[in-house]
């Protein structure tokens, strides 16, 4: 069994509310750091922690803490970036669910050690049921002083304001977010300057997603040296992983990164194996946007290492042959599934969310939309195939925001691993829209798996 | 003793030019000009904020600064960033940044209708230059394009979102010269619109300006629409005392007609001073203005296919004996210009 830190207490009845969560050492976090601690104090044992944004990029938590701007007399701001969206993504809906208090406890801390004085939680518009059990949340945290004036006598006041999102993907970027939490159009800043220096309002914000500003908890109370044990390398701490897709137990699991994905796939304390005794044809590591990863390079990289839940393992090989940690929606696809279908299906999602500001996004991602259309219809030639790779080029790397990339990389990727699927559904026009087209041939034989 | 200025030596295509800090590539390009100026179609000089939109003026910066000479991982748009001491920038000598420009002037014209033909702004269109300068001959893109109904925004100025290219400029028109936005855009990815809220007509004062700023022909004039293509009219400068405005504007004459005014346009089409919507729309008599002098029109432009400065022949007209026999009265007709 890996150590469960977020999760811990999950399966206690009544976690939601304040009392149990309480009872079950909750808001000792808040305890230890204000009335112990300096700010500097909580942003160094993150540092040491070496945790990373769980929100998809991985940029480390500390680093970006330090990096805020302290200009005298302008106030700072945190913002918890529930903007949950990604296909394939539902770690922080589940936290913010079945936990609210540890998001709550922690944004009293990060806050605290940010300087901020208002906060807030921007969540997607559509999680109507979430913002009510977090703004329960914060009325029973200031019924009992923990947020408010004067928080437990230490003179440090805080408010949280819970804040429904505008109802698009690209409001989970994070100036986006907070153009749309200043009640504008969730468009993307260009950046610089960055948030740390002109965010909200003009003054200095950071914006975490929930899941990291909750894996500061177990941070705070056990010291960031001790958090920093868990993991290898510079992947350290635990992450939840949705895992959906074609496997016995799809939900969301908190592992320790480093464990192998072989491991996460088949162990019957995780996914519990392909379902209905199937093959694994393709994954997705990180939520839609990373690049898919056929089964030959999912147990093993293309080095021969075995491949890990961490940051560096999933992306070792680069996106030639490797993919993303991403924000943990881990997607398994079976032999029956088709992964033109699926691109298609994510290039859709892509040019529905697009936000319209910069050209190649906006133009681009329609296009690759009609092209895949097309192909999986069985109207494709092989032209396509090549104008389609073309187009993501001219996309990626040539926008605004990472969503340009986002969009890009999947179809790359399935372009670059699944070709001869591609061709086959050129070539087999009538077959292609009767049935799959099963396993490729590469990925044929598959490495013997060890249950 | 005076402040010393303090200067940023930059280097855009291997040629140095020293500008003040915080100029952006773009302006610094702009200061050496010629063609090794990015191209830009959204951004606007005189419009605050504008600017990173369309992605025609990515460079590549080969040298981030003396300081930390790391080059930037990915093209920048330069009409946003800002220039460090020491940086290079490649913009034409790079195939790259060639490479994605040609990429974005063919995903800038997928949706495009190309019906310059029949648009008002052919001639003087930054669309059309760009796609002449660094577009495909022909389209890769087969699909249906997306079009949209014409929108009429009052009696004076009127809407085709099919020629759009969603650049912000006239939102930030509305924004920053009228007394109230009634201006935006509405929905999201490539169904996004500019529109005015529900419709409603524009009638502040300066809105007239869209119209300048509009690098397509989305905003066109209603007072000049399908009266003359713009390379049979002669522009000429003129002013008058205007209470709101500079009154410094261009008339555009077909004969002894005044068919349009519009304010004055430099070398990268961008307006010298906005003018009021009463300049524009209002005084098309002669009598009105005080004129100047004829417009200088750039020599590439098809404005001034008719009226040369000076005619410069072909050089195989120069020494073909049946050409000079069938250009003789053209050629007759320069010599004075000489």
């Amino acid at each position: 069994m890996g150590r469960k830190l977020l999760l811990e207490h999950i399966n206690v009845p009544g976690i939601n509310t304040f009392e149990v969560y309480r009872q079950k050492g909750g808001y000792r976090a808040v305890e230890k750091a204000l009335k112990t601690m300096s700010p500097d104090d909580v942003v160094e044992e993150v540092k040491k922690s070496g945790l990373r944004g769980r929100g998809g990029a991985g940029f480390p938590t500390g680093m970006k803490w330090s990096f805020l701007a302290k200009p005298e007399g302008v106030p700072r701001y945190l913002v918890c970036n529930g903007d949950e969206s990604e296909p394939g993504t539902f770690k922080d809906r589940f936290l913010m669910t079945h936990i609210p208090h540890a998001l709550i406890e922690e944004m009293i801390v990060s806050s605290y050690a940010l300087g901020a004085n208002t906060s807030y939680i921007y969540v997607r518009g559509e999680m109507m049921p979430q913002i009510r059990i977090l703004e329960k949340a914060i009325g029973e945290a200031k019924a009992a002083g923990f947020l408010g004036k004067n928080i437990l006598g230490t003179g440090y006041d805080l408010e949280i304001y819970v804040q429904p999102g505008g109802g698009a993907y690209i409001c989970g970027e994070e100036t986006a977010l907070l153009e749309s939490l200043e009640g504008k159009r969730g468009n993307p800043r260009i950046k610089p300057p960055f948030p740390a220096v002109a965010g909200l309002y003009g003054c200095p914000t950071v914006v975490n997603n929930v899941e990291s500003i909750a894996a500061t908890v177990p941070i705070v109370n056990e010291g960031g040296e001790e958090y920093a044990k868990i993991g290898i390398d510079r992947s350290t701490g635990t992450k939840l992983i949705s895992a959906s897709g074609n496997i016995n137990k799809p939900g969301v699991y908190e592992i320790e990164l480093g464990i192998s994905v072989e491991e996460f796939i088949y162990s019957d304390e995780y996914c519990g194996g392909i379902a209905n005794g199937k093959r694994l044809k393709a994954l997705v590591a990180g939520g839609s946007s990373v690049p898919i990863l056929p089964a030959n390079l999912v147990t093993k990289t293309a080095a021969g290492n075995q491949r890990l839940m961490t940051y560096e393992s999933l992306s070792e090989g680069g996106f030639q042959t490797g993919t993303m940690l991403g924000s943990g929606g881990f997607i398994v696809f079976d032999e029956d599934q088709c992964i033109v279908r699926n691109t298609w299906n994510f290039a859709r999602f892509y040019h529905h969310e697009s936000c319209g500001q910069c050209s190649p996004c906006r133009e681009g991602t329609g296009w690759m939309e009609k092209i895949l259309h097309k192909i999986e219809h069985g109207n494709g030639t092989m032209e396509d195939i090549d104008l389609l790779w073309d187009v993501q080029r001219k996309i990626e790397g040539n926008t605004i925001c990472p969503l340009g990339d986002a969009a890009a990389w999947p179809v790359a990727a399935a372009i670059r691993h699944f070709r001869d699927e591609f061709e086959w559904h050129v070539l087999h026009p009538e077959e292609s829209q009767q049935r799959n087209y099963g396993l490729a041939h590469y990925a044929d034989p598959l490495e013997p798996v060890v249950q | 003793m005076a402040d010393e200025v303090v200067k940023f030596k930059v280097t855009i295509d291997g040629i140095p030019v020293e500008v003040e800090p915080g100029t952006t590539i773009l302006n610094a390009a702009r200061k050496i000009g010629g063609d090794i100026v990015p191209p830009a179609m959204c951004y606007y000089s005189k419009l605050e904020g504008s600017g990173g939109k369309c992605r025609t003026c990515l460079v590549k910066v080969t040298k981030g600064s003396d300081k930390d000479p790391r080059p930037m991982p990915k093209l920048v748009a330069s009409c946003r960033t800002t220039v460090m001491d020491g940086m290079e920038v490649q913009n034409i000598t790079s195939p790259e940044v060639v490479e994605a420009r040609k990429g974005v002037v063919e995903i800038l014209l997928i949706n495009h209708p190309l019906d310059c033909p029949i648009c008002d702004q052919a001639g003087e269109c930054k669309l059309q230059d760009l796609g002449y300068e660094h577009g495909a001959q022909n389209t890769r893109y087969e699909f249906e394009r997306r079009t949209f109904d014409p929108i009429s925004l009052g009696d004076k100025i009127q809407l085709h979102m099919n020629r759009c290219i969603l650049c912000y400029r006239c939102v930030y028109v509305a924004n920053q010269l009228t007394g109230e936005r009634e201006h935006g855009v509405l929905y999201r990815g490539d169904h996004s619109e500019i529109s005015t809220y529900i419709e409603k007509a524009l009638d502040k004062d300066f809105i007239g300006n869209v119209i300048d700023v509009c690098p397509v022909g989305a905003l066109t004039d209603k007072t000049f629409r399908f009266k003359n293509r713009v390379w049979f009219t002669k522009p000429v400068n003129a002013h008058r005392d205007c209470p709101t405005c500079s009154g410094k504007v261009t008339l555009w004459y077909k004969g002894e007609e005044v068919l349009r005014v519009t304010a004055r346009k430099d070398e990268y089409g961008e307006v010298e001073d906005f003018i009021c919507d009463t300049c524009r729309f209002e005084k098309k008599n002669t009598s009105d203005w005080v004129l100047e002098a004829p417009t200088q029109v750039d020599k590439e432009s098809v404005i001034g296919a008719n009226h040369y400065l000076q005619f410069n022949p072909p050089s195989v007209i120069k020494e073909n004996k049946k050409l000079q026999a069938a250009n003789a009265e053209q050629l007759q007709r320069t010599e004075p210009l000489k």
